[in-house]
């Protein structure tokens, strides 16, 4: 789904991501770690079309996202930092619009199916602006629902949310993974983060510093080679 | 309905319904409308003459500076919760985003021209209804082209930091050929003159609307990907 050779991304001199390869399959899930600054956020930008590697290969879902970015954006989905939630518009309504602009199902019943699904039928007709950070995460997994995603990206999404909402929304991932999905997860939650992951790859200064199965490392072993990779020798605990 | 059509249309309604309850750019500018009126009674006085003289120029003024705050704004709903992104990511023909910002964009000026018509009509005892159809003529192709430029330079300057002091710097040297034919074509117009007198500047306006249009058009999409 994600072939990542040798990426780097530069702004100026500074290079925020350097060297960086992936390979990631259908249905598995690969969860991104990495301190502040590291280049998570800028790694999960260009897999999703919305900048341009300085230089390095990279194919999505078969196609070049340099050269084709529109081939990949048919395939890929993405929930980032903002989400995508106009606060003035109801919740059906957000969805009816990146319905339409999606070019997917706006028909009311699938909507409102879309809400339930994400347990948001019962708010359907509010205003996003009185919602909640966890209303709007689940209102943009809504509009994940309705769209033919192989790829979601995520950026933080467990950010904000509350036990039972990180409950919630690893089983959401969990069951998007099933149907087929892959997964690309940049966070700073480790436990909620390796839940919903195949593998786990540690981000520092720019580049990839671990990439293991998540069988592999239990979680009190992720966190002390973390701290030993992420944050240097000498600050495991 | 084509998918175009639909995208085109689904961003006009986005973006009224959102406008119809925040109220956020009308309020603003039928103040900012209220207020030039106050100004430009003070400035020119009671006599007749002196109003009449300089109408056009005062009613394309009152215009271009309540589209400056209008065109700005359009965009800045797209920044809140990264929305932008979503429509760099959506799949197919982006201009679709662009005719839709530009419809909404028309719809807050027409409002607007007929709040400050309005408004003239009041403080200067002025009676438009003779010249309403010549006017409506002028206006729509004058407004289509300060919104086809307004839209295209109101989303370059949306992801700026000095977008404030950008997009008039930007904006108001391009529609120069729009606001010389509109004066001009609004001035014939005013003088009870046939419509047909103004024929040269109605065929620049439209001239200049279709290469505005076009190039908004085309380049909507680069704008949109930075």
């Amino acid at each position: 789904m994600v072939q990542a050779e040798h990426l780097r991304k530069t702004y100026g001199r500074t290079a925020v991501l350097d060297d960086v390869s992936l390979d990631l399959g259908a249905g598995e899930g690969l969860t991104l770690l990495g301190p502040n600054g590291t280049g998570k956020t800028t790694l999960l930008r260009i897999v999703a079309t919305l900048l341009r590697p300085t230089s390095g290969l990279l194919r999505v879902a078969g196609a070049d996202a340099v050269k084709e970015p529109e081939a990949v954006r048919g395939a890929i989905d993405m929930v980032g930092h903002g989400s995508w939630v106009y606060e003035d518009l109801t919740a059906l309504e957000n969805l009816r619009f990146w319905a339409v602009m999606g070019g997917h199902d706006a028909g009311e019943a699938r909507l409102r199916a879309a809400l339930e699904e994400v347990e948001l039928d019962a708010s359907a007709d509010q205003r996003a602006r009185t919602f909640s950070a966890g209303m709007k995460r689940r209102l943009a997994l809504a509009r994940v629902l309705l769209g033919r995603a192989r790829l979601l990206l995520l950026d933080e999404p467990f950010t904000g949310l509350d036990r039972a909402g990180r409950k919630w929304l690893g089983e959401f991932l969990l069951s998007f993974k099933a149907r087929g999905g892959a997964l690309v997860v940049a966070t700073h939650s480790f436990d909620a983060g390796v839940g919903v992951a195949d593998r786990v790859a540690i981000l520092a200064g720019g580049r990839i510093v671990l990439d293991r199965p998540a069988a592999d490392l239990g979680l009190e072993d992720l966190r002390r080679v973390y701290d030993e990779l992420a944050m240097g020798p000498g600050t495991a605990s | 309905m084509s998918v175009y059509v639909r995208r085109a249309w689904m961003v006009v309604w986005k973006d009224v319904l959102a406008e119809r309850r925040s109220k956020e750019s009308l309020n603003a500018l039928v103040f900012f409308s209220l207020l030039l009126l106050f100004v430009f009674q003070f400035a020119l006085g009671p006599e007749r003459a002196r109003v009449e003289a300089a109408l056009p120029g005062l009613l394309w003024l009152g215009f271009i500076l309540s589209g400056l705050l209008a065109f700005g704004r359009a965009f800045l709903i797209e920044r809140e919760n990264d929305c932008w992104e979503g429509l760099v990511l959506t799949p197919g023909d982006k201009s679709a985003i662009y005719l839709g910002k530009l419809a909404g964009n028309v719809l807050v000026m027409i409002v607007v021209e007929v709040v400050l018509l309005v408004l003239f009509a009041v403080f200067f005892a002025i009676d438009f209804t003779p010249f309403l159809l010549g006017l409506a003529a002028v206006l729509a192709l004058g407004t289509l082209g300060l919104a086809s430029v307004g839209t295209l330079f109101g989303a370059v300057t949306a992801q700026m930091r000095a977008r404030e002091l950008l997009f008039p710097v930007l904006l108001l040297p391009a529609v120069v050929p729009v606001l010389l034919a509109s004066v001009s074509a609004t001035q014939t117009v005013l003088a009870g003159e046939p419509l047909a007198e103004a024929a040269a500047w109605l065929k620049l306006l439209a001239a200049a609307d279709l290469v505005y249009l076009v190039v908004g058009v085309l380049t909507f999409e680069f704008v949109l990907e930075g």
